[in-house]
């Protein structure tokens, strides 16, 4: 049997994107089986009673060396925030191609606590900074000082000791530009170095802890137990910064989606499901449910969410006892086409990310396919007809070209670049300044412009000659041709209007990053724990996949 | 030193603040990434240009001819970059095609190294007395080492060029026949159990 990859009009819906979660693809838990085999080390660690000084951590293999600086600084109560507009935090890391000198150390010691205002160079592959749960983090000191392990049940209500507020890579403030480091095999999947420094970050905090308990009383004080790390994370606020990101790299977002959506195809086209993965299947799914009983969030709008995907997790658990039998044929499409028309796209896209536990064969080789090479798809086609395009617009944006954008309500935001931060915002367009410096971030308002001028053409007119008179549109042209051979790379809905929720295209990226639980702080930024359950890096050559359900 | 990332983003950004709408500006930070990493001074005459752009005036070319004078005013290098771009299909009729005047022609030769790639074909760009040629966007080879800011290319000449080895016959054999020292003569026995493609295939 062959079944379709899903409709890019249906996936690509903020709504839909906005309910992804973890899967096998993500790319912390395919940043660990890749250096699983890594030899880890901490090289350095040079830290006062108070826990401020520098540590190193490393991975290597054969003679590859990748290194974590950590400058960890004494920060005043006042100067301590998650905003992007903090100066200060209370660690800074960056991540070093190779083994630091003692001179590069020096440098980066004036540089990475400075973070956007400070320079980096080719060396450096990736930046951040954190600050404490300085609740938890004296909780923690106080116990392990005592002789006594901290109360665990504080420490599961936040799930981390550190949480970062900004991790840069790419070429940001003059780390290393991607092409530099693209031909290694072990950087293939997404965002793997970014994942390593925030894996590594993790490990710090613990030792750090350790080591400030150790200084305040070193007869009694003892070790947090390794357990009790396992099952903290690293914390991250994440805001709008994230959001224009996917609507900046068109062809990443659709590999990404790809992936996921060649993974659920082919699993819907198994015959014979074997008994063993749907063991594993079901064994997860229930595991999985203490993850969302334990999802801390006074977001309504989260908590309405999670209800909904118990509710439906409940129903589809009974089915699958009761009225279900594995050993029917393409047993996984069934169960699909069951929750299409039962549950919601959360409890859908739930269960998806489920179906890929037992088939490690099939996800794997598309990991190393979820990165593009962005600048082959730059060019425009201008040999191409208006009508080419035309049909490209009607087949691809269908919904979009239905949107009135004449109503107010249609056209209510603009996307801008704050000038103190250089970090994207969303702001109403009708009630702030500011909407003549707008992004190019207002695709299906662009797209419809596009259109109508099109409709309005002579069909035969080839590219080049729409373009000399209609230079304000080809920022879109350009996305249209991406399109026609990316089809998931267009988010289908009206990033500009009254209803948009940032948040959704925040929570469709952390998916893909691994993050378990979401919680939204506002509908523009949210917080999320990432690395929490994951094993720690002396565990990490025999770890057992399914860390995220235990 | 800044990165190409930082260069690509800062170049889009001046050239939207400048005047040019963001699929324009696009591609210049595109371009200038690429003169940066050819070793080019692109930031320098960008940032050159765009301090003079809102005083003086600049000619858009859109239609691209084979033969191309600014009437008034210099040719602006960007426009003139997007037209060629644009219409490089239609235009490699032309042997060759002649510029009078384009300001700042180093931010013109981007796109013309662009072409080459979409085209698959070396062109050959003079401006004045400098010579570059254009590789397919991988190399460019050229008798230009300046750091420094070209105000103004009086003429500017893009040759196409037919894709002819740059070699003659009689040297291409020499290196072969020392390339044939690699083989083994096959004696009877060879010629029968050996299998598979002959030698004259590509290895």
């Amino acid at each position: 049997m062959k079944v379709d990859l899903r409709n890019p009009n249906i996936v690509m819906k903020l709504s839909k994107l906005g309910s992804f979660h973890q899967s096998k693809l993500s790319f912390l838990r395919s940043f660990l089986k890749e250096f699983k085999d890594w030899e880890y080390k901490r090289d350095l660690f040079e830290l006062n009673e108070f826990g401020h000084g520098i540590a190193v951590y490393s991975f290597k293999k054969n003679n590859r060396v990748y290194s974590l600086i950590c400058f960890a600084n004494e920060l005043a109560e006042n100067d301590r925030s998650d905003r992007v507009i903090a100066t200060k935090w209370d660690a800074a890391f960056t991540l070093y191609d190779g083994i630091p000198t003692k001179k590069d150390i020096e440098r980066l010691k004036n540089e990475v606590p400075k973070q956007e205002v400070g320079r980096l160079s080719y060396k450096e592959l990736t930046l951040s900074r954190a600050n404490k749960s300085v609740r938890v983090f004296n909780h923690v000191v106080e116990s392990l000082s005592e002789g006594r392990q901290p109360d665990i049940k504080l420490l599961s209500n936040v799930g981390y000791l550190y949480r970062t507020t900004a991790v840069y890579g790419s070429g940001k403030f003059g780390l290393a530009d991607r092409f530099r480091i693209k031909d290694r095999k072990e950087i293939y999947g997404p965002f793997r170095l970014e994942m390593m420094l925030v894996y590594l970050v993790r490990q710090f905090t613990f030792d750090q802890v350790n080591h400030v308990a150790k200084n305040k009383n070193p007869k009694k004080a003892i070790n947090l137990d390794p357990e009790i790390c396992r099952n903290l994370g690293i914390g991250n606020s994440t805001g709008l910064g994230m959001a224009p990101f996917i609507v900046n790299h068109p062809t990443l977002l659709n590999n990404w989606v790809m992936a996921r959506e060649i993974v659920l195809k082919k699993i819907r086209e198994i015959k014979k499901i074997k008994k063993k993965d749907s063991d594993l299947f079901k064994n997860y799914l229930k595991k999985s449910i203490k993850n969302i009983t334990s999802w801390n969030t006074d977001s309504e709008y989260q908590q309405k969410k999670i209800r909904s995907l118990l509710k439906d997790l409940n129903n589809f658990i009974i089915f699958l006892e009761k009225k279900f039998d594995f050993s029917c044929e393409f047993a996984f499409n069934k169960i699909y086409l069951w929750l299409e028309k039962n549950t919601d796209d959360e409890c859908i896209e739930y269960v998806v990310s489920m179906m890929m536990e037992p088939y490690d064969s099939i996800v794997s080789p598309l990991i190393n396919k979820m990165s593009s090479d962005e600048e082959k798809y730059f060019n425009i086609p201008t040999n191409r007809t208006i009508n080419e395009l035309k049909e490209i617009l009607e087949n691809k944006y269908s919904k979009i070209l239905k949107i009135d954008f004449s109503k107010k309500e249609n056209n209510q935001n603009f996307w801008f670049i704050s000038k103190n931060k250089e970090e994207p915002r969303l702001a109403n367009r009708f009630e702030e300044q500011g909407s003549k410096l707008e992004q190019p971030l207002a695709i299906a308002r662009d797209i419809k412009k596009l259109y109508e001028t099109l409709s309005v053409s002579k069909n035969s007119t080839t590219i080049d000659r729409f373009l000399i008179k209609n230079a304000h549109l080809r920022h879109v042209v350009r996305r249209a041709f991406i399109v026609e051979k990316f089809p998931y790379s267009e988010i289908q809905d009206n990033t500009i209007g009254k209803s948009i929720v940032p948040i959704d295209m925040l929570r469709l990226k952390l998916s893909f990053f691994g993050a378990l639980k979401f919680d939204p702080r506002s509908d523009k930024w949210l917080r999320i724990c990432m690395f929490q359950g994951a094993p720690l890096p002396e565990q990490l050559k025999n770890y057992d996949d399914g860390w995220v359900y235990n | 030193m800044k990165s190409l990332s930082e260069i690509d983003t800062v170049s889009k950004r001046a050239s939207k603040a400048s005047g040019f709408d963001w699929g324009i500006a696009e591609e210049v930070g595109k371009n200038i990434r690429l003169l940066e990493m050819f070793g080019m001074p692109g930031i320098k005459n960008l940032n050159y240009y765009y301090r003079i752009r809102n005083k003086k005036n600049f000619e858009k070319i859109k239609l691209i001819s084979n033969e191309n004078k600014a009437i008034k005013f210099e040719y602006c290098p960007i426009i003139a970059g997007v037209s060629f771009l644009d219409q490089i299909r239609s235009l490699e009729i032309f042997n060759e095609i002649k510029f009078k005047k384009i300001a700042f022609p180093l931010l013109f030769l981007p796109f013309v190294s662009r072409a080459s790639e979409v085209i698959g074909r070396k062109l050959y760009l003079k401006i004045d007395n400098r010579n570059f040629l254009l590789n397919y966007n991988n190399s460019i080879y050229t008798n230009f080492l300046s750091d420094g800011i070209v105000t103004v290319g009086n003429n500017v000449l893009v040759k196409f060029l037919e894709n002819l080895d740059s070699f003659e016959e009689n040297e291409w054999k020499e290196l072969y026949k020392l390339s044939e020292d690699t083989f083994v003569e096959e004696n009877d026995s060879l010629k029968q159990g050996g299998a598979g493609a002959g030698l004259t295939d590509n290895d």
